[in-house]
């Protein structure tokens, strides 16, 4: 019997540029287990979204080495849907646009293509409007196109909805916090708390702001600097970030 | 709010019509008209010598409509459509033009089925489509088979009519369609023409509409998907010759495979005597694979600034990744993603069509495409 638990071991990605390969994780070590919410905090440019992605699969980064097991299963050399099929869930930090296509319609597509079957039509309208309406957006938010056209806080919002509906084993949320608003921070962080809440789903939070893991308590805080964790805590750890940034670890470096 | 760009008194870019075939010189590709279009595989369709065929319409049952056939110089034939190139020329004397005389306000949709069937004899054809004053129609030319055909359709929308027509063109390959569309429009009236071009290997449409009188309000709306081998081309000219007017055109294609062709050009003439007119006219096309060539050019020729509006666009993107990426980091797969891209690409000229029919077939041509496309692939 395997552990159940997103395992990232040795992680080393680079990005495919113009110019070639650039590496940008050089050696990535992190374990999520069911139920814990673990943030990860890290300077600009420090390759965070890139951890995001290559987990995800999107084709402008290549693993070079290293795994990523959900669950016993290895997610490098799956495709991207085959990776959310695995239970993988990824908030972009800039959501795409996609003209034309409803977010009611993509989120059914989604749903149908994770069950592997279509969700009952009956009660498949209260459920996106309910999760729309729980992050205060309006039921017209329905028939509008994804992303088209929506402020940066919807769109953050939106990311979450999809997360209420489907429902993934794990998540990672890359700034979802980031360009909201007070009151919309806290509608969103309730939500992220309903998804933790159900107790057996893992979290990885990518933020820059402790304002967030106010509502959000995570159990473990990843400080992450030149393509590697450098350091972790718990909570606290955040807390002391907010004082003395992140000028210890880069000063450390030649 | 626009400036005059030319005090010219005639388009430079659309050429003079006339009935005589030998006023249009045999193409040799050079001209203006005919640079984008592959003329050499097109040599004996301008042949005014070459004995030519009729594909007669099979007319859905309808009543209010009325049919017949004019003779060269028997009006309404002519009254709105002087061919502006040696292929329409051609079909503008066919000896016999079919006429549908609409004269009330029809509801259901008129459905003129188009079918081909060879390539070895050469076709063509003038319709003319007349909607008296205060009527309303749809008709929709539906074209498939093989065939090398040249249609015109001549439509003189009358004071306060409303019609639509649509063409679809569903050719199976090899076939070649030239065409004129030409639409007079009446004050007050309303006219839509959709053009839904998906098959033949060679489909060139000149759709022109001009007014008749003060006011009137054009739509030409058209969408397109070409793929290997095919070459779709559409040629637009709008000619606002009296105040008043309103043209709106928009059309929308997608490509995929090597050596598929799309050629949009999209002409609009403001007279001086045309103020107060509105125009807007805009072209969109999603590269879905390499090897694909899209020409768009919008070309707005200004002759008075006294009016309300005036404005063109054309853009060519490519199949966006990112798009990609984030529908099926959501569990969609591959080709379904691609699915939802195009029929939202699509999806803003459907909407506007609001014809489900056309709507179904052209979404239904695209997904066995995309589907075939994607089994070659791999
Ligand atoms: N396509 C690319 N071409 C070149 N460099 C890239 C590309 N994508 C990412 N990088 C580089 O990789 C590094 C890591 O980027 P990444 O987006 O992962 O950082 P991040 O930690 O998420 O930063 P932020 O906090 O600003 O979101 C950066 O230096 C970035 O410039
Ligand atoms: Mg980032």
């Amino acid at each position: 019997m395997t552990e159940r638990c997103l395992e990232i071991r040795d992680l080393h990605v680079s990005v495919n540029t113009e110019t070639g390969h650039k590496p940008i994780l050089k050696g990535v070590d992190l374990t999520i287990r069911p139920g814990e919410v673990h943030a990860i905090m890290g300077p600009n440019g420090s390759g965070k979204s890139t951890l995001a992605y290559s987990i995800a699969g999107h084709p402008k980064y290549t693993i070079t080495s290293g795994s990523v097991k959900l669950d016993g299963v290895e997610l490098v050399g799956l495709s991207v849907d085959q990776r959310a099929k695995a239970g993988l869930f990824l908030a972009m930090q800039y959501p795409v646009e996609v003209s034309g296509v409803s977010v009611a319609n993509f989120l059914r597509t989604a749903k149908t293509a994770l069950d592997g079957q279509a969700p009952p039509l009956r009660g498949w309208a209260s459920t996106v409007n309910d999760s729309l309406a729980k992050m205060q957006l309006d039921e017209e938010f329905a028939a509008r196109s994804v992303n088209e056209g929506f402020s940066g806080g919807e769109k953050k919002r939106n990311e979450i909805v999809q997360l209420d509906v489907l429902n993934p084993k794990y998540a990672v949320l890359d700034e979802t916090d980031s360009g909201l608003d007070i009151d919309a921070l806290r509608v969103v962080s309730e939500g992220i708390n309903r998804y933790t809440d159900q107790g057996d789903r893992g979290l990885l939070l990518i933020t820059h702001y402790t304002r967030i893991l106010r509502y959000v308590k995570p159990d473990f805080v990843h400080v992450f600097v030149d393509g590697r964790v450098v350091e972790a805590g718990g909570p606290e750890l955040a807390e002391s970030l907010e004082e003395t940034g992140y000028e210890r670890w880069l000063t450390a470096r030649p | 709010m626009a400036t005059p760009t030319t005090n010219m008194s005639v388009s430079h870019l659309h050429p003079t019509g006339s009935l005589a075939i030998a006023d249009h010189r045999l193409p040799s590709g050079k001209e203006e008209v005919w640079r984008f279009t592959p003329v050499m595989d097109l040599i004996d369709m301008f042949d005014p010598n070459t004995e030519r065929g009729h594909l007669a319409p099979a007319v859905g049952g309808q009543s209010g409509i009325t049919l017949g056939r004019l003779a060269v110089g028997q009006g309404p034939r002519g009254d709105a459509l002087l061919p502006v190139d040696r292929a329409a020329a051609i079909a503008a004397q066919v000896d016999s033009a079919d006429y549908l005389l609409i004269d009330q306000a029809v509801a259901a949709p008129i459905q003129l089925d188009i079918t081909g069937h060879g390539i070895d004899q050469p076709t063509a054809d003038h319709l003319v489509i007349e909607a008296k004053p205060y009527s309303s129609a749809t008709v929709v030319l539906h074209y498939r088979g093989h065939a090398r055909h040249i249609g015109n359709v001549e439509v003189i929308v009358g004071e306060s009519a409303q019609l639509t027509v649509v063409s679809i063109q569903e050719w199976d390959r090899p076939a070649v369609h030239l065409g004129q569309h030409e639409a007079l429009i009446g004050p007050g009236s309303n006219y839509r023409h959709i053009t839904v071009s998906l098959g033949g290997d060679l489909v060139r449409l000149t759709n022109n509409v001009s007014y008749a009188g003060v006011g009137g309000e054009a739509q030409m709306l058209g969408v397109y998907f070409a793929q290997a081998g095919q070459h779709l081309e559409h040629r637009l000219f709008v000619d606002h010759n009296h105040p008043r007017g309103v043209s709106h055109v928009d059309y929308r294609g997608a490509l995929q495979d090597r050596n598929s062709r799309s050629v949009w050009v999209g002409d609009v003439l403001i007279r001086p005597e045309a103020v107060g007119i509105e125009t807007y006219e805009a072209n969109k096309n999603l590269v879905l694979t390499d090897g694909c060539r899209v020409h768009a050019v919008p070309n707005l020729e200004i002759e008075t600034g006294d009016i309300i509006g005036a404005g063109h666009s054309a853009s060519t993107g490519r199949f966006d990744e990112e798009q990609l990426f984030y529908l099926m980091s959501r569990g969609i797969s591959e080709a379904e993603a691609r699915r939802l891209v195009v029929h939202g690409f699509f999806a803003a000229i459907l909407n506007r069509i609001s014809l489900p029919d056309v709507a179904e077939t052209l979404m239904n041509r695209i997904d066995q495409e995309l589907a075939f496309d994607k089994e070659i692939q791999s």
